[in-house]
């Protein structure tokens, strides 16, 4: 095996499409260390990109947060500005694994894993982010929900890495939230979760919602049909129920040791009447 | 199959070594380096047995290339004490008998003390859920968190005696 620390984005672009055989980005490295482990990937080659600086960086400017592949969740949760504009996904970040894991984990490996049962997926579509791809033939921005093809699968193509995820500013009166369902407290991954990010006009209504589920189908979903329940409304009971019924419609989830259908088809409308609420809650000002 | 050139740093001792492109920190820091202190338990960062610190930061060596380590300061179980004196949560996980059979202690003290270096006035609640990532199959984890509690309760208290973290250092 061969292990690469480019300097530029460039330099990894260039290493990521004349590589042969298998080749891994390493950013947090703990999917990626662990699958080599276990024998589940064999690579041929590792490029690191922790010594491109600006993938280290979480940078603010007016169109938003760039939140570089290689910034691990601890970093998300130290930085004041990302967590105010955006805790849903600050929070969602901050579920995933120990502190050790969080230490080294990225929201952008954490997209590029691919589990549909990844914490900080459903909370970045709901937040309407972009992955910023960069490739031989240059860059693409793509939505995050439209990143993952199935469990362990991207569209990423040859030569490509992502560069960094793009949180949009967030409008006024705007708050988002994610809520996972775990059988404890901590260390363990989603049996169902939804992210849902809701804007409120000056009188309390909705006029803007993204609602979007984990571990409930082959990849996060987009649910606009749940996000129409809640627009129009003050996000009250009657709405609520009618964003509950619409996520429980819309997941296809399977059986395994986490749980089973029914359950996860009832507790993803739960999670995301109760994430509806907390949003709602953090776009009034109240938390 | 070429080795990788590291030098790093490790307790505050410049560290050269090399290692192959798939070796883990941890697996350098055993068996390349015979720094034993930090244990495998899973291999996989499941158990925080490794835990070590690069560059300020809480992390599983098991789950970080070798040749991850370039230029980074790490910090091991073997820098906690300073000589024969003990690190005060060493000395206080003696105290409270927080440890039976001792294998993952290597990694509570790393995370305990990676703890206290950012909180000196934790809550129970905040050391459970810091510690959430280091497995005790022996102590029920009650004796533990009390060592922890206590130590960072005698460590504010006299702030001006306050001895600076201890560095010992390692031969590489």
């Amino acid at each position: 095996m061969q292990y690469h620390a480019p300097a530029t984005v460039k330099d990894a672009v260039k290493l990521l499409a004349g590589s042969k055989g298998n080749t891994q980005i390493l950013a947090g490295g703990t999917d990626l260390l662990v699958r080599m482990r276990s024998g589940f990937s064999e690579p041929e080659t590792i490029i690191d990109i922790k010594r491109i600086s600006p993938m280290c960086k979480i940078a603010r400017d007016g169109k938003g947060f760039s939140i570089g592949a290689a910034v691990s969740s601890s970093e998300m949760s130290e930085n004041a500005a990302l967590a105010k504009a955006w805790p849903g996904v600050v929070e969602s970040a901050a579920l995933i694994g120990s502190t050790q894991i969080q230490g080294r984990a990225t929201i952008a490996g954490n997209l590029c894993n691919a589990s549909p049962a990844a914490d900080s997926v459903p909370a970045m579509v709901a937040a309407g982010a972009k992955a910023l791809i960069r490739g031989p033939k240059g860059k693409r921005k793509v939505a995050v929900e439209k990143i993952c093809k199935g469990p362990g699968k991207t569209i990423l193509k040859k030569g490509e890495l992502l560069e960094a995820i793009l949180l949009p500013a967030k409008p006024a009166r705007t708050g988002d939230a994610y809520l996972r369902f775990i059988p404890r407290t901590e260390m363990d991954i989603a049996v169902a979760g939804a992210g849902i990010c809701v804007t409120l006009d000056a009188k309390g209504v909705c006029t803007a919602a993204r609602v979007s589920l984990g571990a409930i189908a082959p990849t996060v979903l987009l649910v606009d049909k749940a996000a129409k329940a809640l627009v129009g409304t003050r996000i009250d009971d009657a709405a609520l129920d009618a964003l509950a019924a619409a996520c429980s419609a819309a997941a296809r989830p399977i059986n395994d040791k986490r749980g089973t259908k029914e359950f996860r088809t009832h507790i993803a409308g739960v999670l995301a009447r109760r994430a509806a609420i907390i949003a709602r809650d953090r776009a009034l000002g109240k938390v | 199959m070429f080795q990788i050139q590291v030098s790093t740093s490790i307790n505050g001792d410049d560290t050269e070594f090399s290692c192959e492109a798939d070796e883990t920190l941890l697996d350098v820091l055993r068996d390349r380096l015979g720094m034993t202190g930090s244990k495998e338990g899973c291999g996989t960062g499941d158990c925080g047995a490794c835990s070590v610190i690069v560059d300020g930061r809480l992390v599983c060596s098991c789950l970080m290339l070798g040749a991850e380590a370039q230029d980074r300061e790490i910090e091991t179980i073997e820098g906690m004490a300073d000589g024969t004196d003990l690190h005060p949560l060493q000395q206080k996980f003696l105290d409270h008998a927080a440890l039976q059979c001792g294998v993952c202690t290597p990694g509570f003290l790393v995370a305990a003390k990676s703890l206290l270096e950012r909180n000196d006035d934790p809550t129970e609640e905040e050391v459970r859920y810091w510690l959430a990532g280091n497995l005790c199959r022996c102590t029920g984890y009650d004796k533990i968190v009390r060592a922890v509690l206590d130590t960072a309760k005698d460590m504010r208290k006299p702030a001006k005696t306050k001895k600076p973290a201890a560095k010992k250092r390692v031969k590489a």
